[in-house]
C-alpha cells in the first residue's frame, strides 16, 4: 500500500553484481515523518539498498523518487536535504570533533553553523569532547559524533546503517531516544537498517524485511507480528527464513 | 561558480588546513624534501662547476631540479590529500554530501598549489644564500615553466586518484611511481638529442620535454623560445582532459560497483 504523502518511492530496484542479484525488484514507499526499519540478516541487501538510496551505488534497474525528484538522475537537487550515519564510514580521525562538525556544516551550507554546533554539542552531550581529536574517542563517543554530523543539516531524510552496532545497551537506548526526539521535533523521515529485531520493534513505525535481496514482508511491527501469529519480529523473521532457507 | 560551490570548496580547504595544523610532521614534510633536493643538487652543482663547468652554467642544474620538483610536489600534494580521505574512510561522507565531483577536483588542485608553493618557495630562496643561484633570475618565463609542470602533475594526479577509487589502496604505489616513469623521457638534466631514437619519439609527446628544453635554451643560450612553452601548454591541456576523463570514468565505475562505501584495499 502506498502511504499518504510519500517522500520516497522506490520501484523495481535491482542491483546485480556480475551474476549475483544483491537486491531484487525492490519496491516500497516511505511517508513523511515515519521511522522505518530495514530488517534482514547478513547479506540480505540492506547496505546495498541504503547505498543506492544515498547515490553511492547506481542501480542496475529501477527508479528512486525522493522529494519528487528522480534521485538517480538528479541526486544533487536533494542531497542537501538528507544525511547518513554508518559504522562503515569514519570521520577524519586527526580532526577534532568541533573541526569535523564545522567542515560538514560548511559542506552542507548550514547558515549560522556555530549555533548549530552548540545545539548538537548539547543534544549529543559532546561539550566535553568538542576539542578532542576523533581518534581519541571511544566507539560510543564516535557514534554520538557521527550522529551529530548526520544531523548537522537537519535532514528531512536520515539514513542510518546499524548506528547502535557494538554499543552498550544504555548508550543504544539513549541514541534511540535521540532519534525519536529528532523525528518528533522536525517531522523528518528515518530509514534505519539493522539486524537487531528488538531495536527495530522499539523504534520503528514500519518495517521492511529483506532476505536474499528481496522484500519478504512489510507493515507496522504489530501488523507483521499479527499476520504471522508471532510475539516478536525476530520470530517472524526466523519463520520467514525457514520458509525460504537460502 | 555559484556561492554554494565556493562554500563547499572552502569547506574542503578548511578540512585540509585543519589536518595540516594537527600534524607537524605533515607540515615539515612539505618543505623538507624540496630543501633536501636543493642542498644535494646544490653541492653536486658546485662539484661539477669545477670539473665540468658546461654542466652547471647559469645554475642550470639546480634550476631544473627545483622546477622538476614542482611537478612531483603538485602531484603528491593533490594525491595525498585524496588519499587522506581514503585512509580516514571519509570518502562516502563526501560523496553523499552536496559536494560535486568537480568541486572535489578544484579543492584538491587548490590545496596542491598552496602546498607546492609552501614547499618550493623556501627551497628556491635558500638556494640564493647557500649556492648563489637564484631561480627567480629566469624572470617571467619561470612562471610559465612552473605552471606547466604543475598542470602536468595535476593531470597525473587525476588519473591516479581515479585509479585509486576504482582499484582501492592496493594501487597506492602508482602515486609514487608514475612521475618517475616520466622522468627519463622528460630531458630534465640532458638535452633531447642525448636520448636514443625511440625515447626521443616518446619524449616529443611529453609536455615536460618542452619545458626543460625551453629552460636550457633560456639559461644556457639566453634564448627565449615561447613556442616551446605553448607546445607544452597544448600537450598539458590534452593530458589534463585525459586525466579528468580517467577520474570521472573511474568514479562512475566505482558507483556502479559499489566501491564508494567501503573504499580501501
Amino acid at each position: 500500500m502506498t502511504p499518504l504523502n510519500p517522500i520516497l518511492e522506490v520501484s523495481g530496484l535491482t542491483k546485480r553484481f556480475r551474476s549475483v542479484d544483491a537486491v531484487k525488484n525492490l519496491s516500497f514507499s516511505l511517508s513523511a515523518g515515519s521511522i522505518v526499519g530495514l530488517l534482514g540478516g547478513n547479506g540480505a541487501g540492506k547496505t546495498t539498498t541504503l547505498s543506492m538510496l544515498l547515490g553511492l551505488l547506481v542501480p542496475t534497474t529501477g527508479t528512486i523518487r525522493l522529494f519528487g525528484q528522480d534521485f538517480i538522475r538528479n541526486r544533487h537537487k536533494v542531497l542537501h536535504r538528507m544525511n547518513f550515519c554508518s559504522p562503515y564510514v569514519d570521520l577524519p580521525q586527526r580532526l577534532t570533533v568541533r573541526e569535523n562538525l564545522h567542515v560538514f556544516a560548511r559542506l552542507y551550507g548550514v547558515n549560522k553553523g556555530g549555533g548549530r554546533l552548540k545545539q548538537l554539542a548539547a543534544d549529543f552531550r559532546l561539550n566535553e569532547l568538542m576539542d578532542q581529536p576523533v581518534r581519541r574517542l571511544s566507539s560510543g563517543q564516535k557514534t554520538r559524533v557521527s550522529l551529530a554530523k548526520a544531523l548537522i543539516n537537519q535532514p528531512d531524510f536520515l539514513l542510518l546503517d546499524e548506528p547502535t552496532a557494538s554499543l552498550s545497551p544504555d548508550v543504544s537506548v539513549w541514541i534511540r531516544q535521540c532519534l525519536t526526539d529528532y523525528r518528533d521535533q522536525t517531522g523528518s523521515t528515518l530509514l534505519f537498517a539493522s539486524h537487531d529485531m528488538r531495536e527495530v520493534e522499539l523504534l520503528c513505525d514500519q518495517v521492511i524485511m529483506m532476505s536474499n535481496g528481496s522484500l519478504i514482508e512489510q507493515g507496522s511491527p504489530d501488523e507483521v507480528k499479527k499476520r504471522h501469529g508471532k510475539n516478536s519480529l525476530e520470530e517472524v523473521f526466523l519463520s520467514l527464513n525457514q520458509e525460504d532457507p537460502r | 561558480m555559484s556561492l554554494s560551490s565556493v562554500g563547499r570548496i572552502s569547506a574542503l580547504l578548511l578540512r585540509y588546513f585543519y589536518l595540516l595544523r594537527s600534524s607537524w610532521p605533515r607540515v615539515l614534510e612539505i618543505a623538507y624534501w624540496p630543501t633536501v633536493q636543493m642542498i644535494i643538487w646544490g653541492f653536486t652543482s658546485m662539484h661539477f662547476s669545477n670539473s665540468s663547468p658546461e654542466l652547471t652554467a647559469g645554475g642550470i642544474l639546480i634550476s631544473v631540479v627545483l622546477v622538476w620538483d614542482s611537478l612531483f610536489r603538485s602531484h603528491i600534494s593533490y594525491t595525498l590529500s585524496f588519499l587522506e580521505e581514503m585512509w580516514s574512510r571519509n570518502l562516502a561522507n563526501l560523496f553523499v554530501s552536496p559536494l560535486r565531483s568537480w568541486e572535489l577536483v578544484v579543492s584538491l588542485a587548490t590545496v596542491s598549489m598552496i602546498r607546492t608553493l609552501i614547499g618550493m618557495v623556501p627551497a628556491a630562496l635558500l638556494a640564493i644564500p647557500f649556492f648563489g643561484i637564484s631561480v627567480f633570475d629566469i624572470g617571467l618565463p619561470l612562471l610559465g615553466f612552473f605552471l606547466n609542470l604543475v598542470f602536468t602533475g595535476w593531470a597525473i594526479s587525476q588519473a591516479v586518484t581515479g585509479i585509486l577509487l576504482r582499484y582501492g589502496l592496493g594501487a597506492e604505489s602508482l602515486t609514487w611511481m608514475l612521475p618517475f616513469l616520466l622522468a627519463p623521457f622528460s630531458c630534465i638534466y640532458y638535452p633531447l638529442e642525448t636520448l636514443p631514437g625511440w625515447m626521443q619519439l616518446v619524449a616529443q609527446y611529453l609536455s615536460t620535454t618542452y619545458v626543460f628544453e625551453g629552460m636550457r635554451a633560456l639559461i644556457l643560450r639566453g634564448e627565449w623560445i615561447p613556442q616551446l612553452l605553448w607546445h607544452a601548454l597544448l600537450l598539458n591541456a590534452v593530458y589534463f582532459l585525459f586525466g579528468l576523463g580517467v577520474f570521472f570514468l573511474c568514479l562512475s565505475s566505482a558507483r556502479k560497483r559499489g566501491l564508494l562505501l567501503q573504499s580501501g584495499e
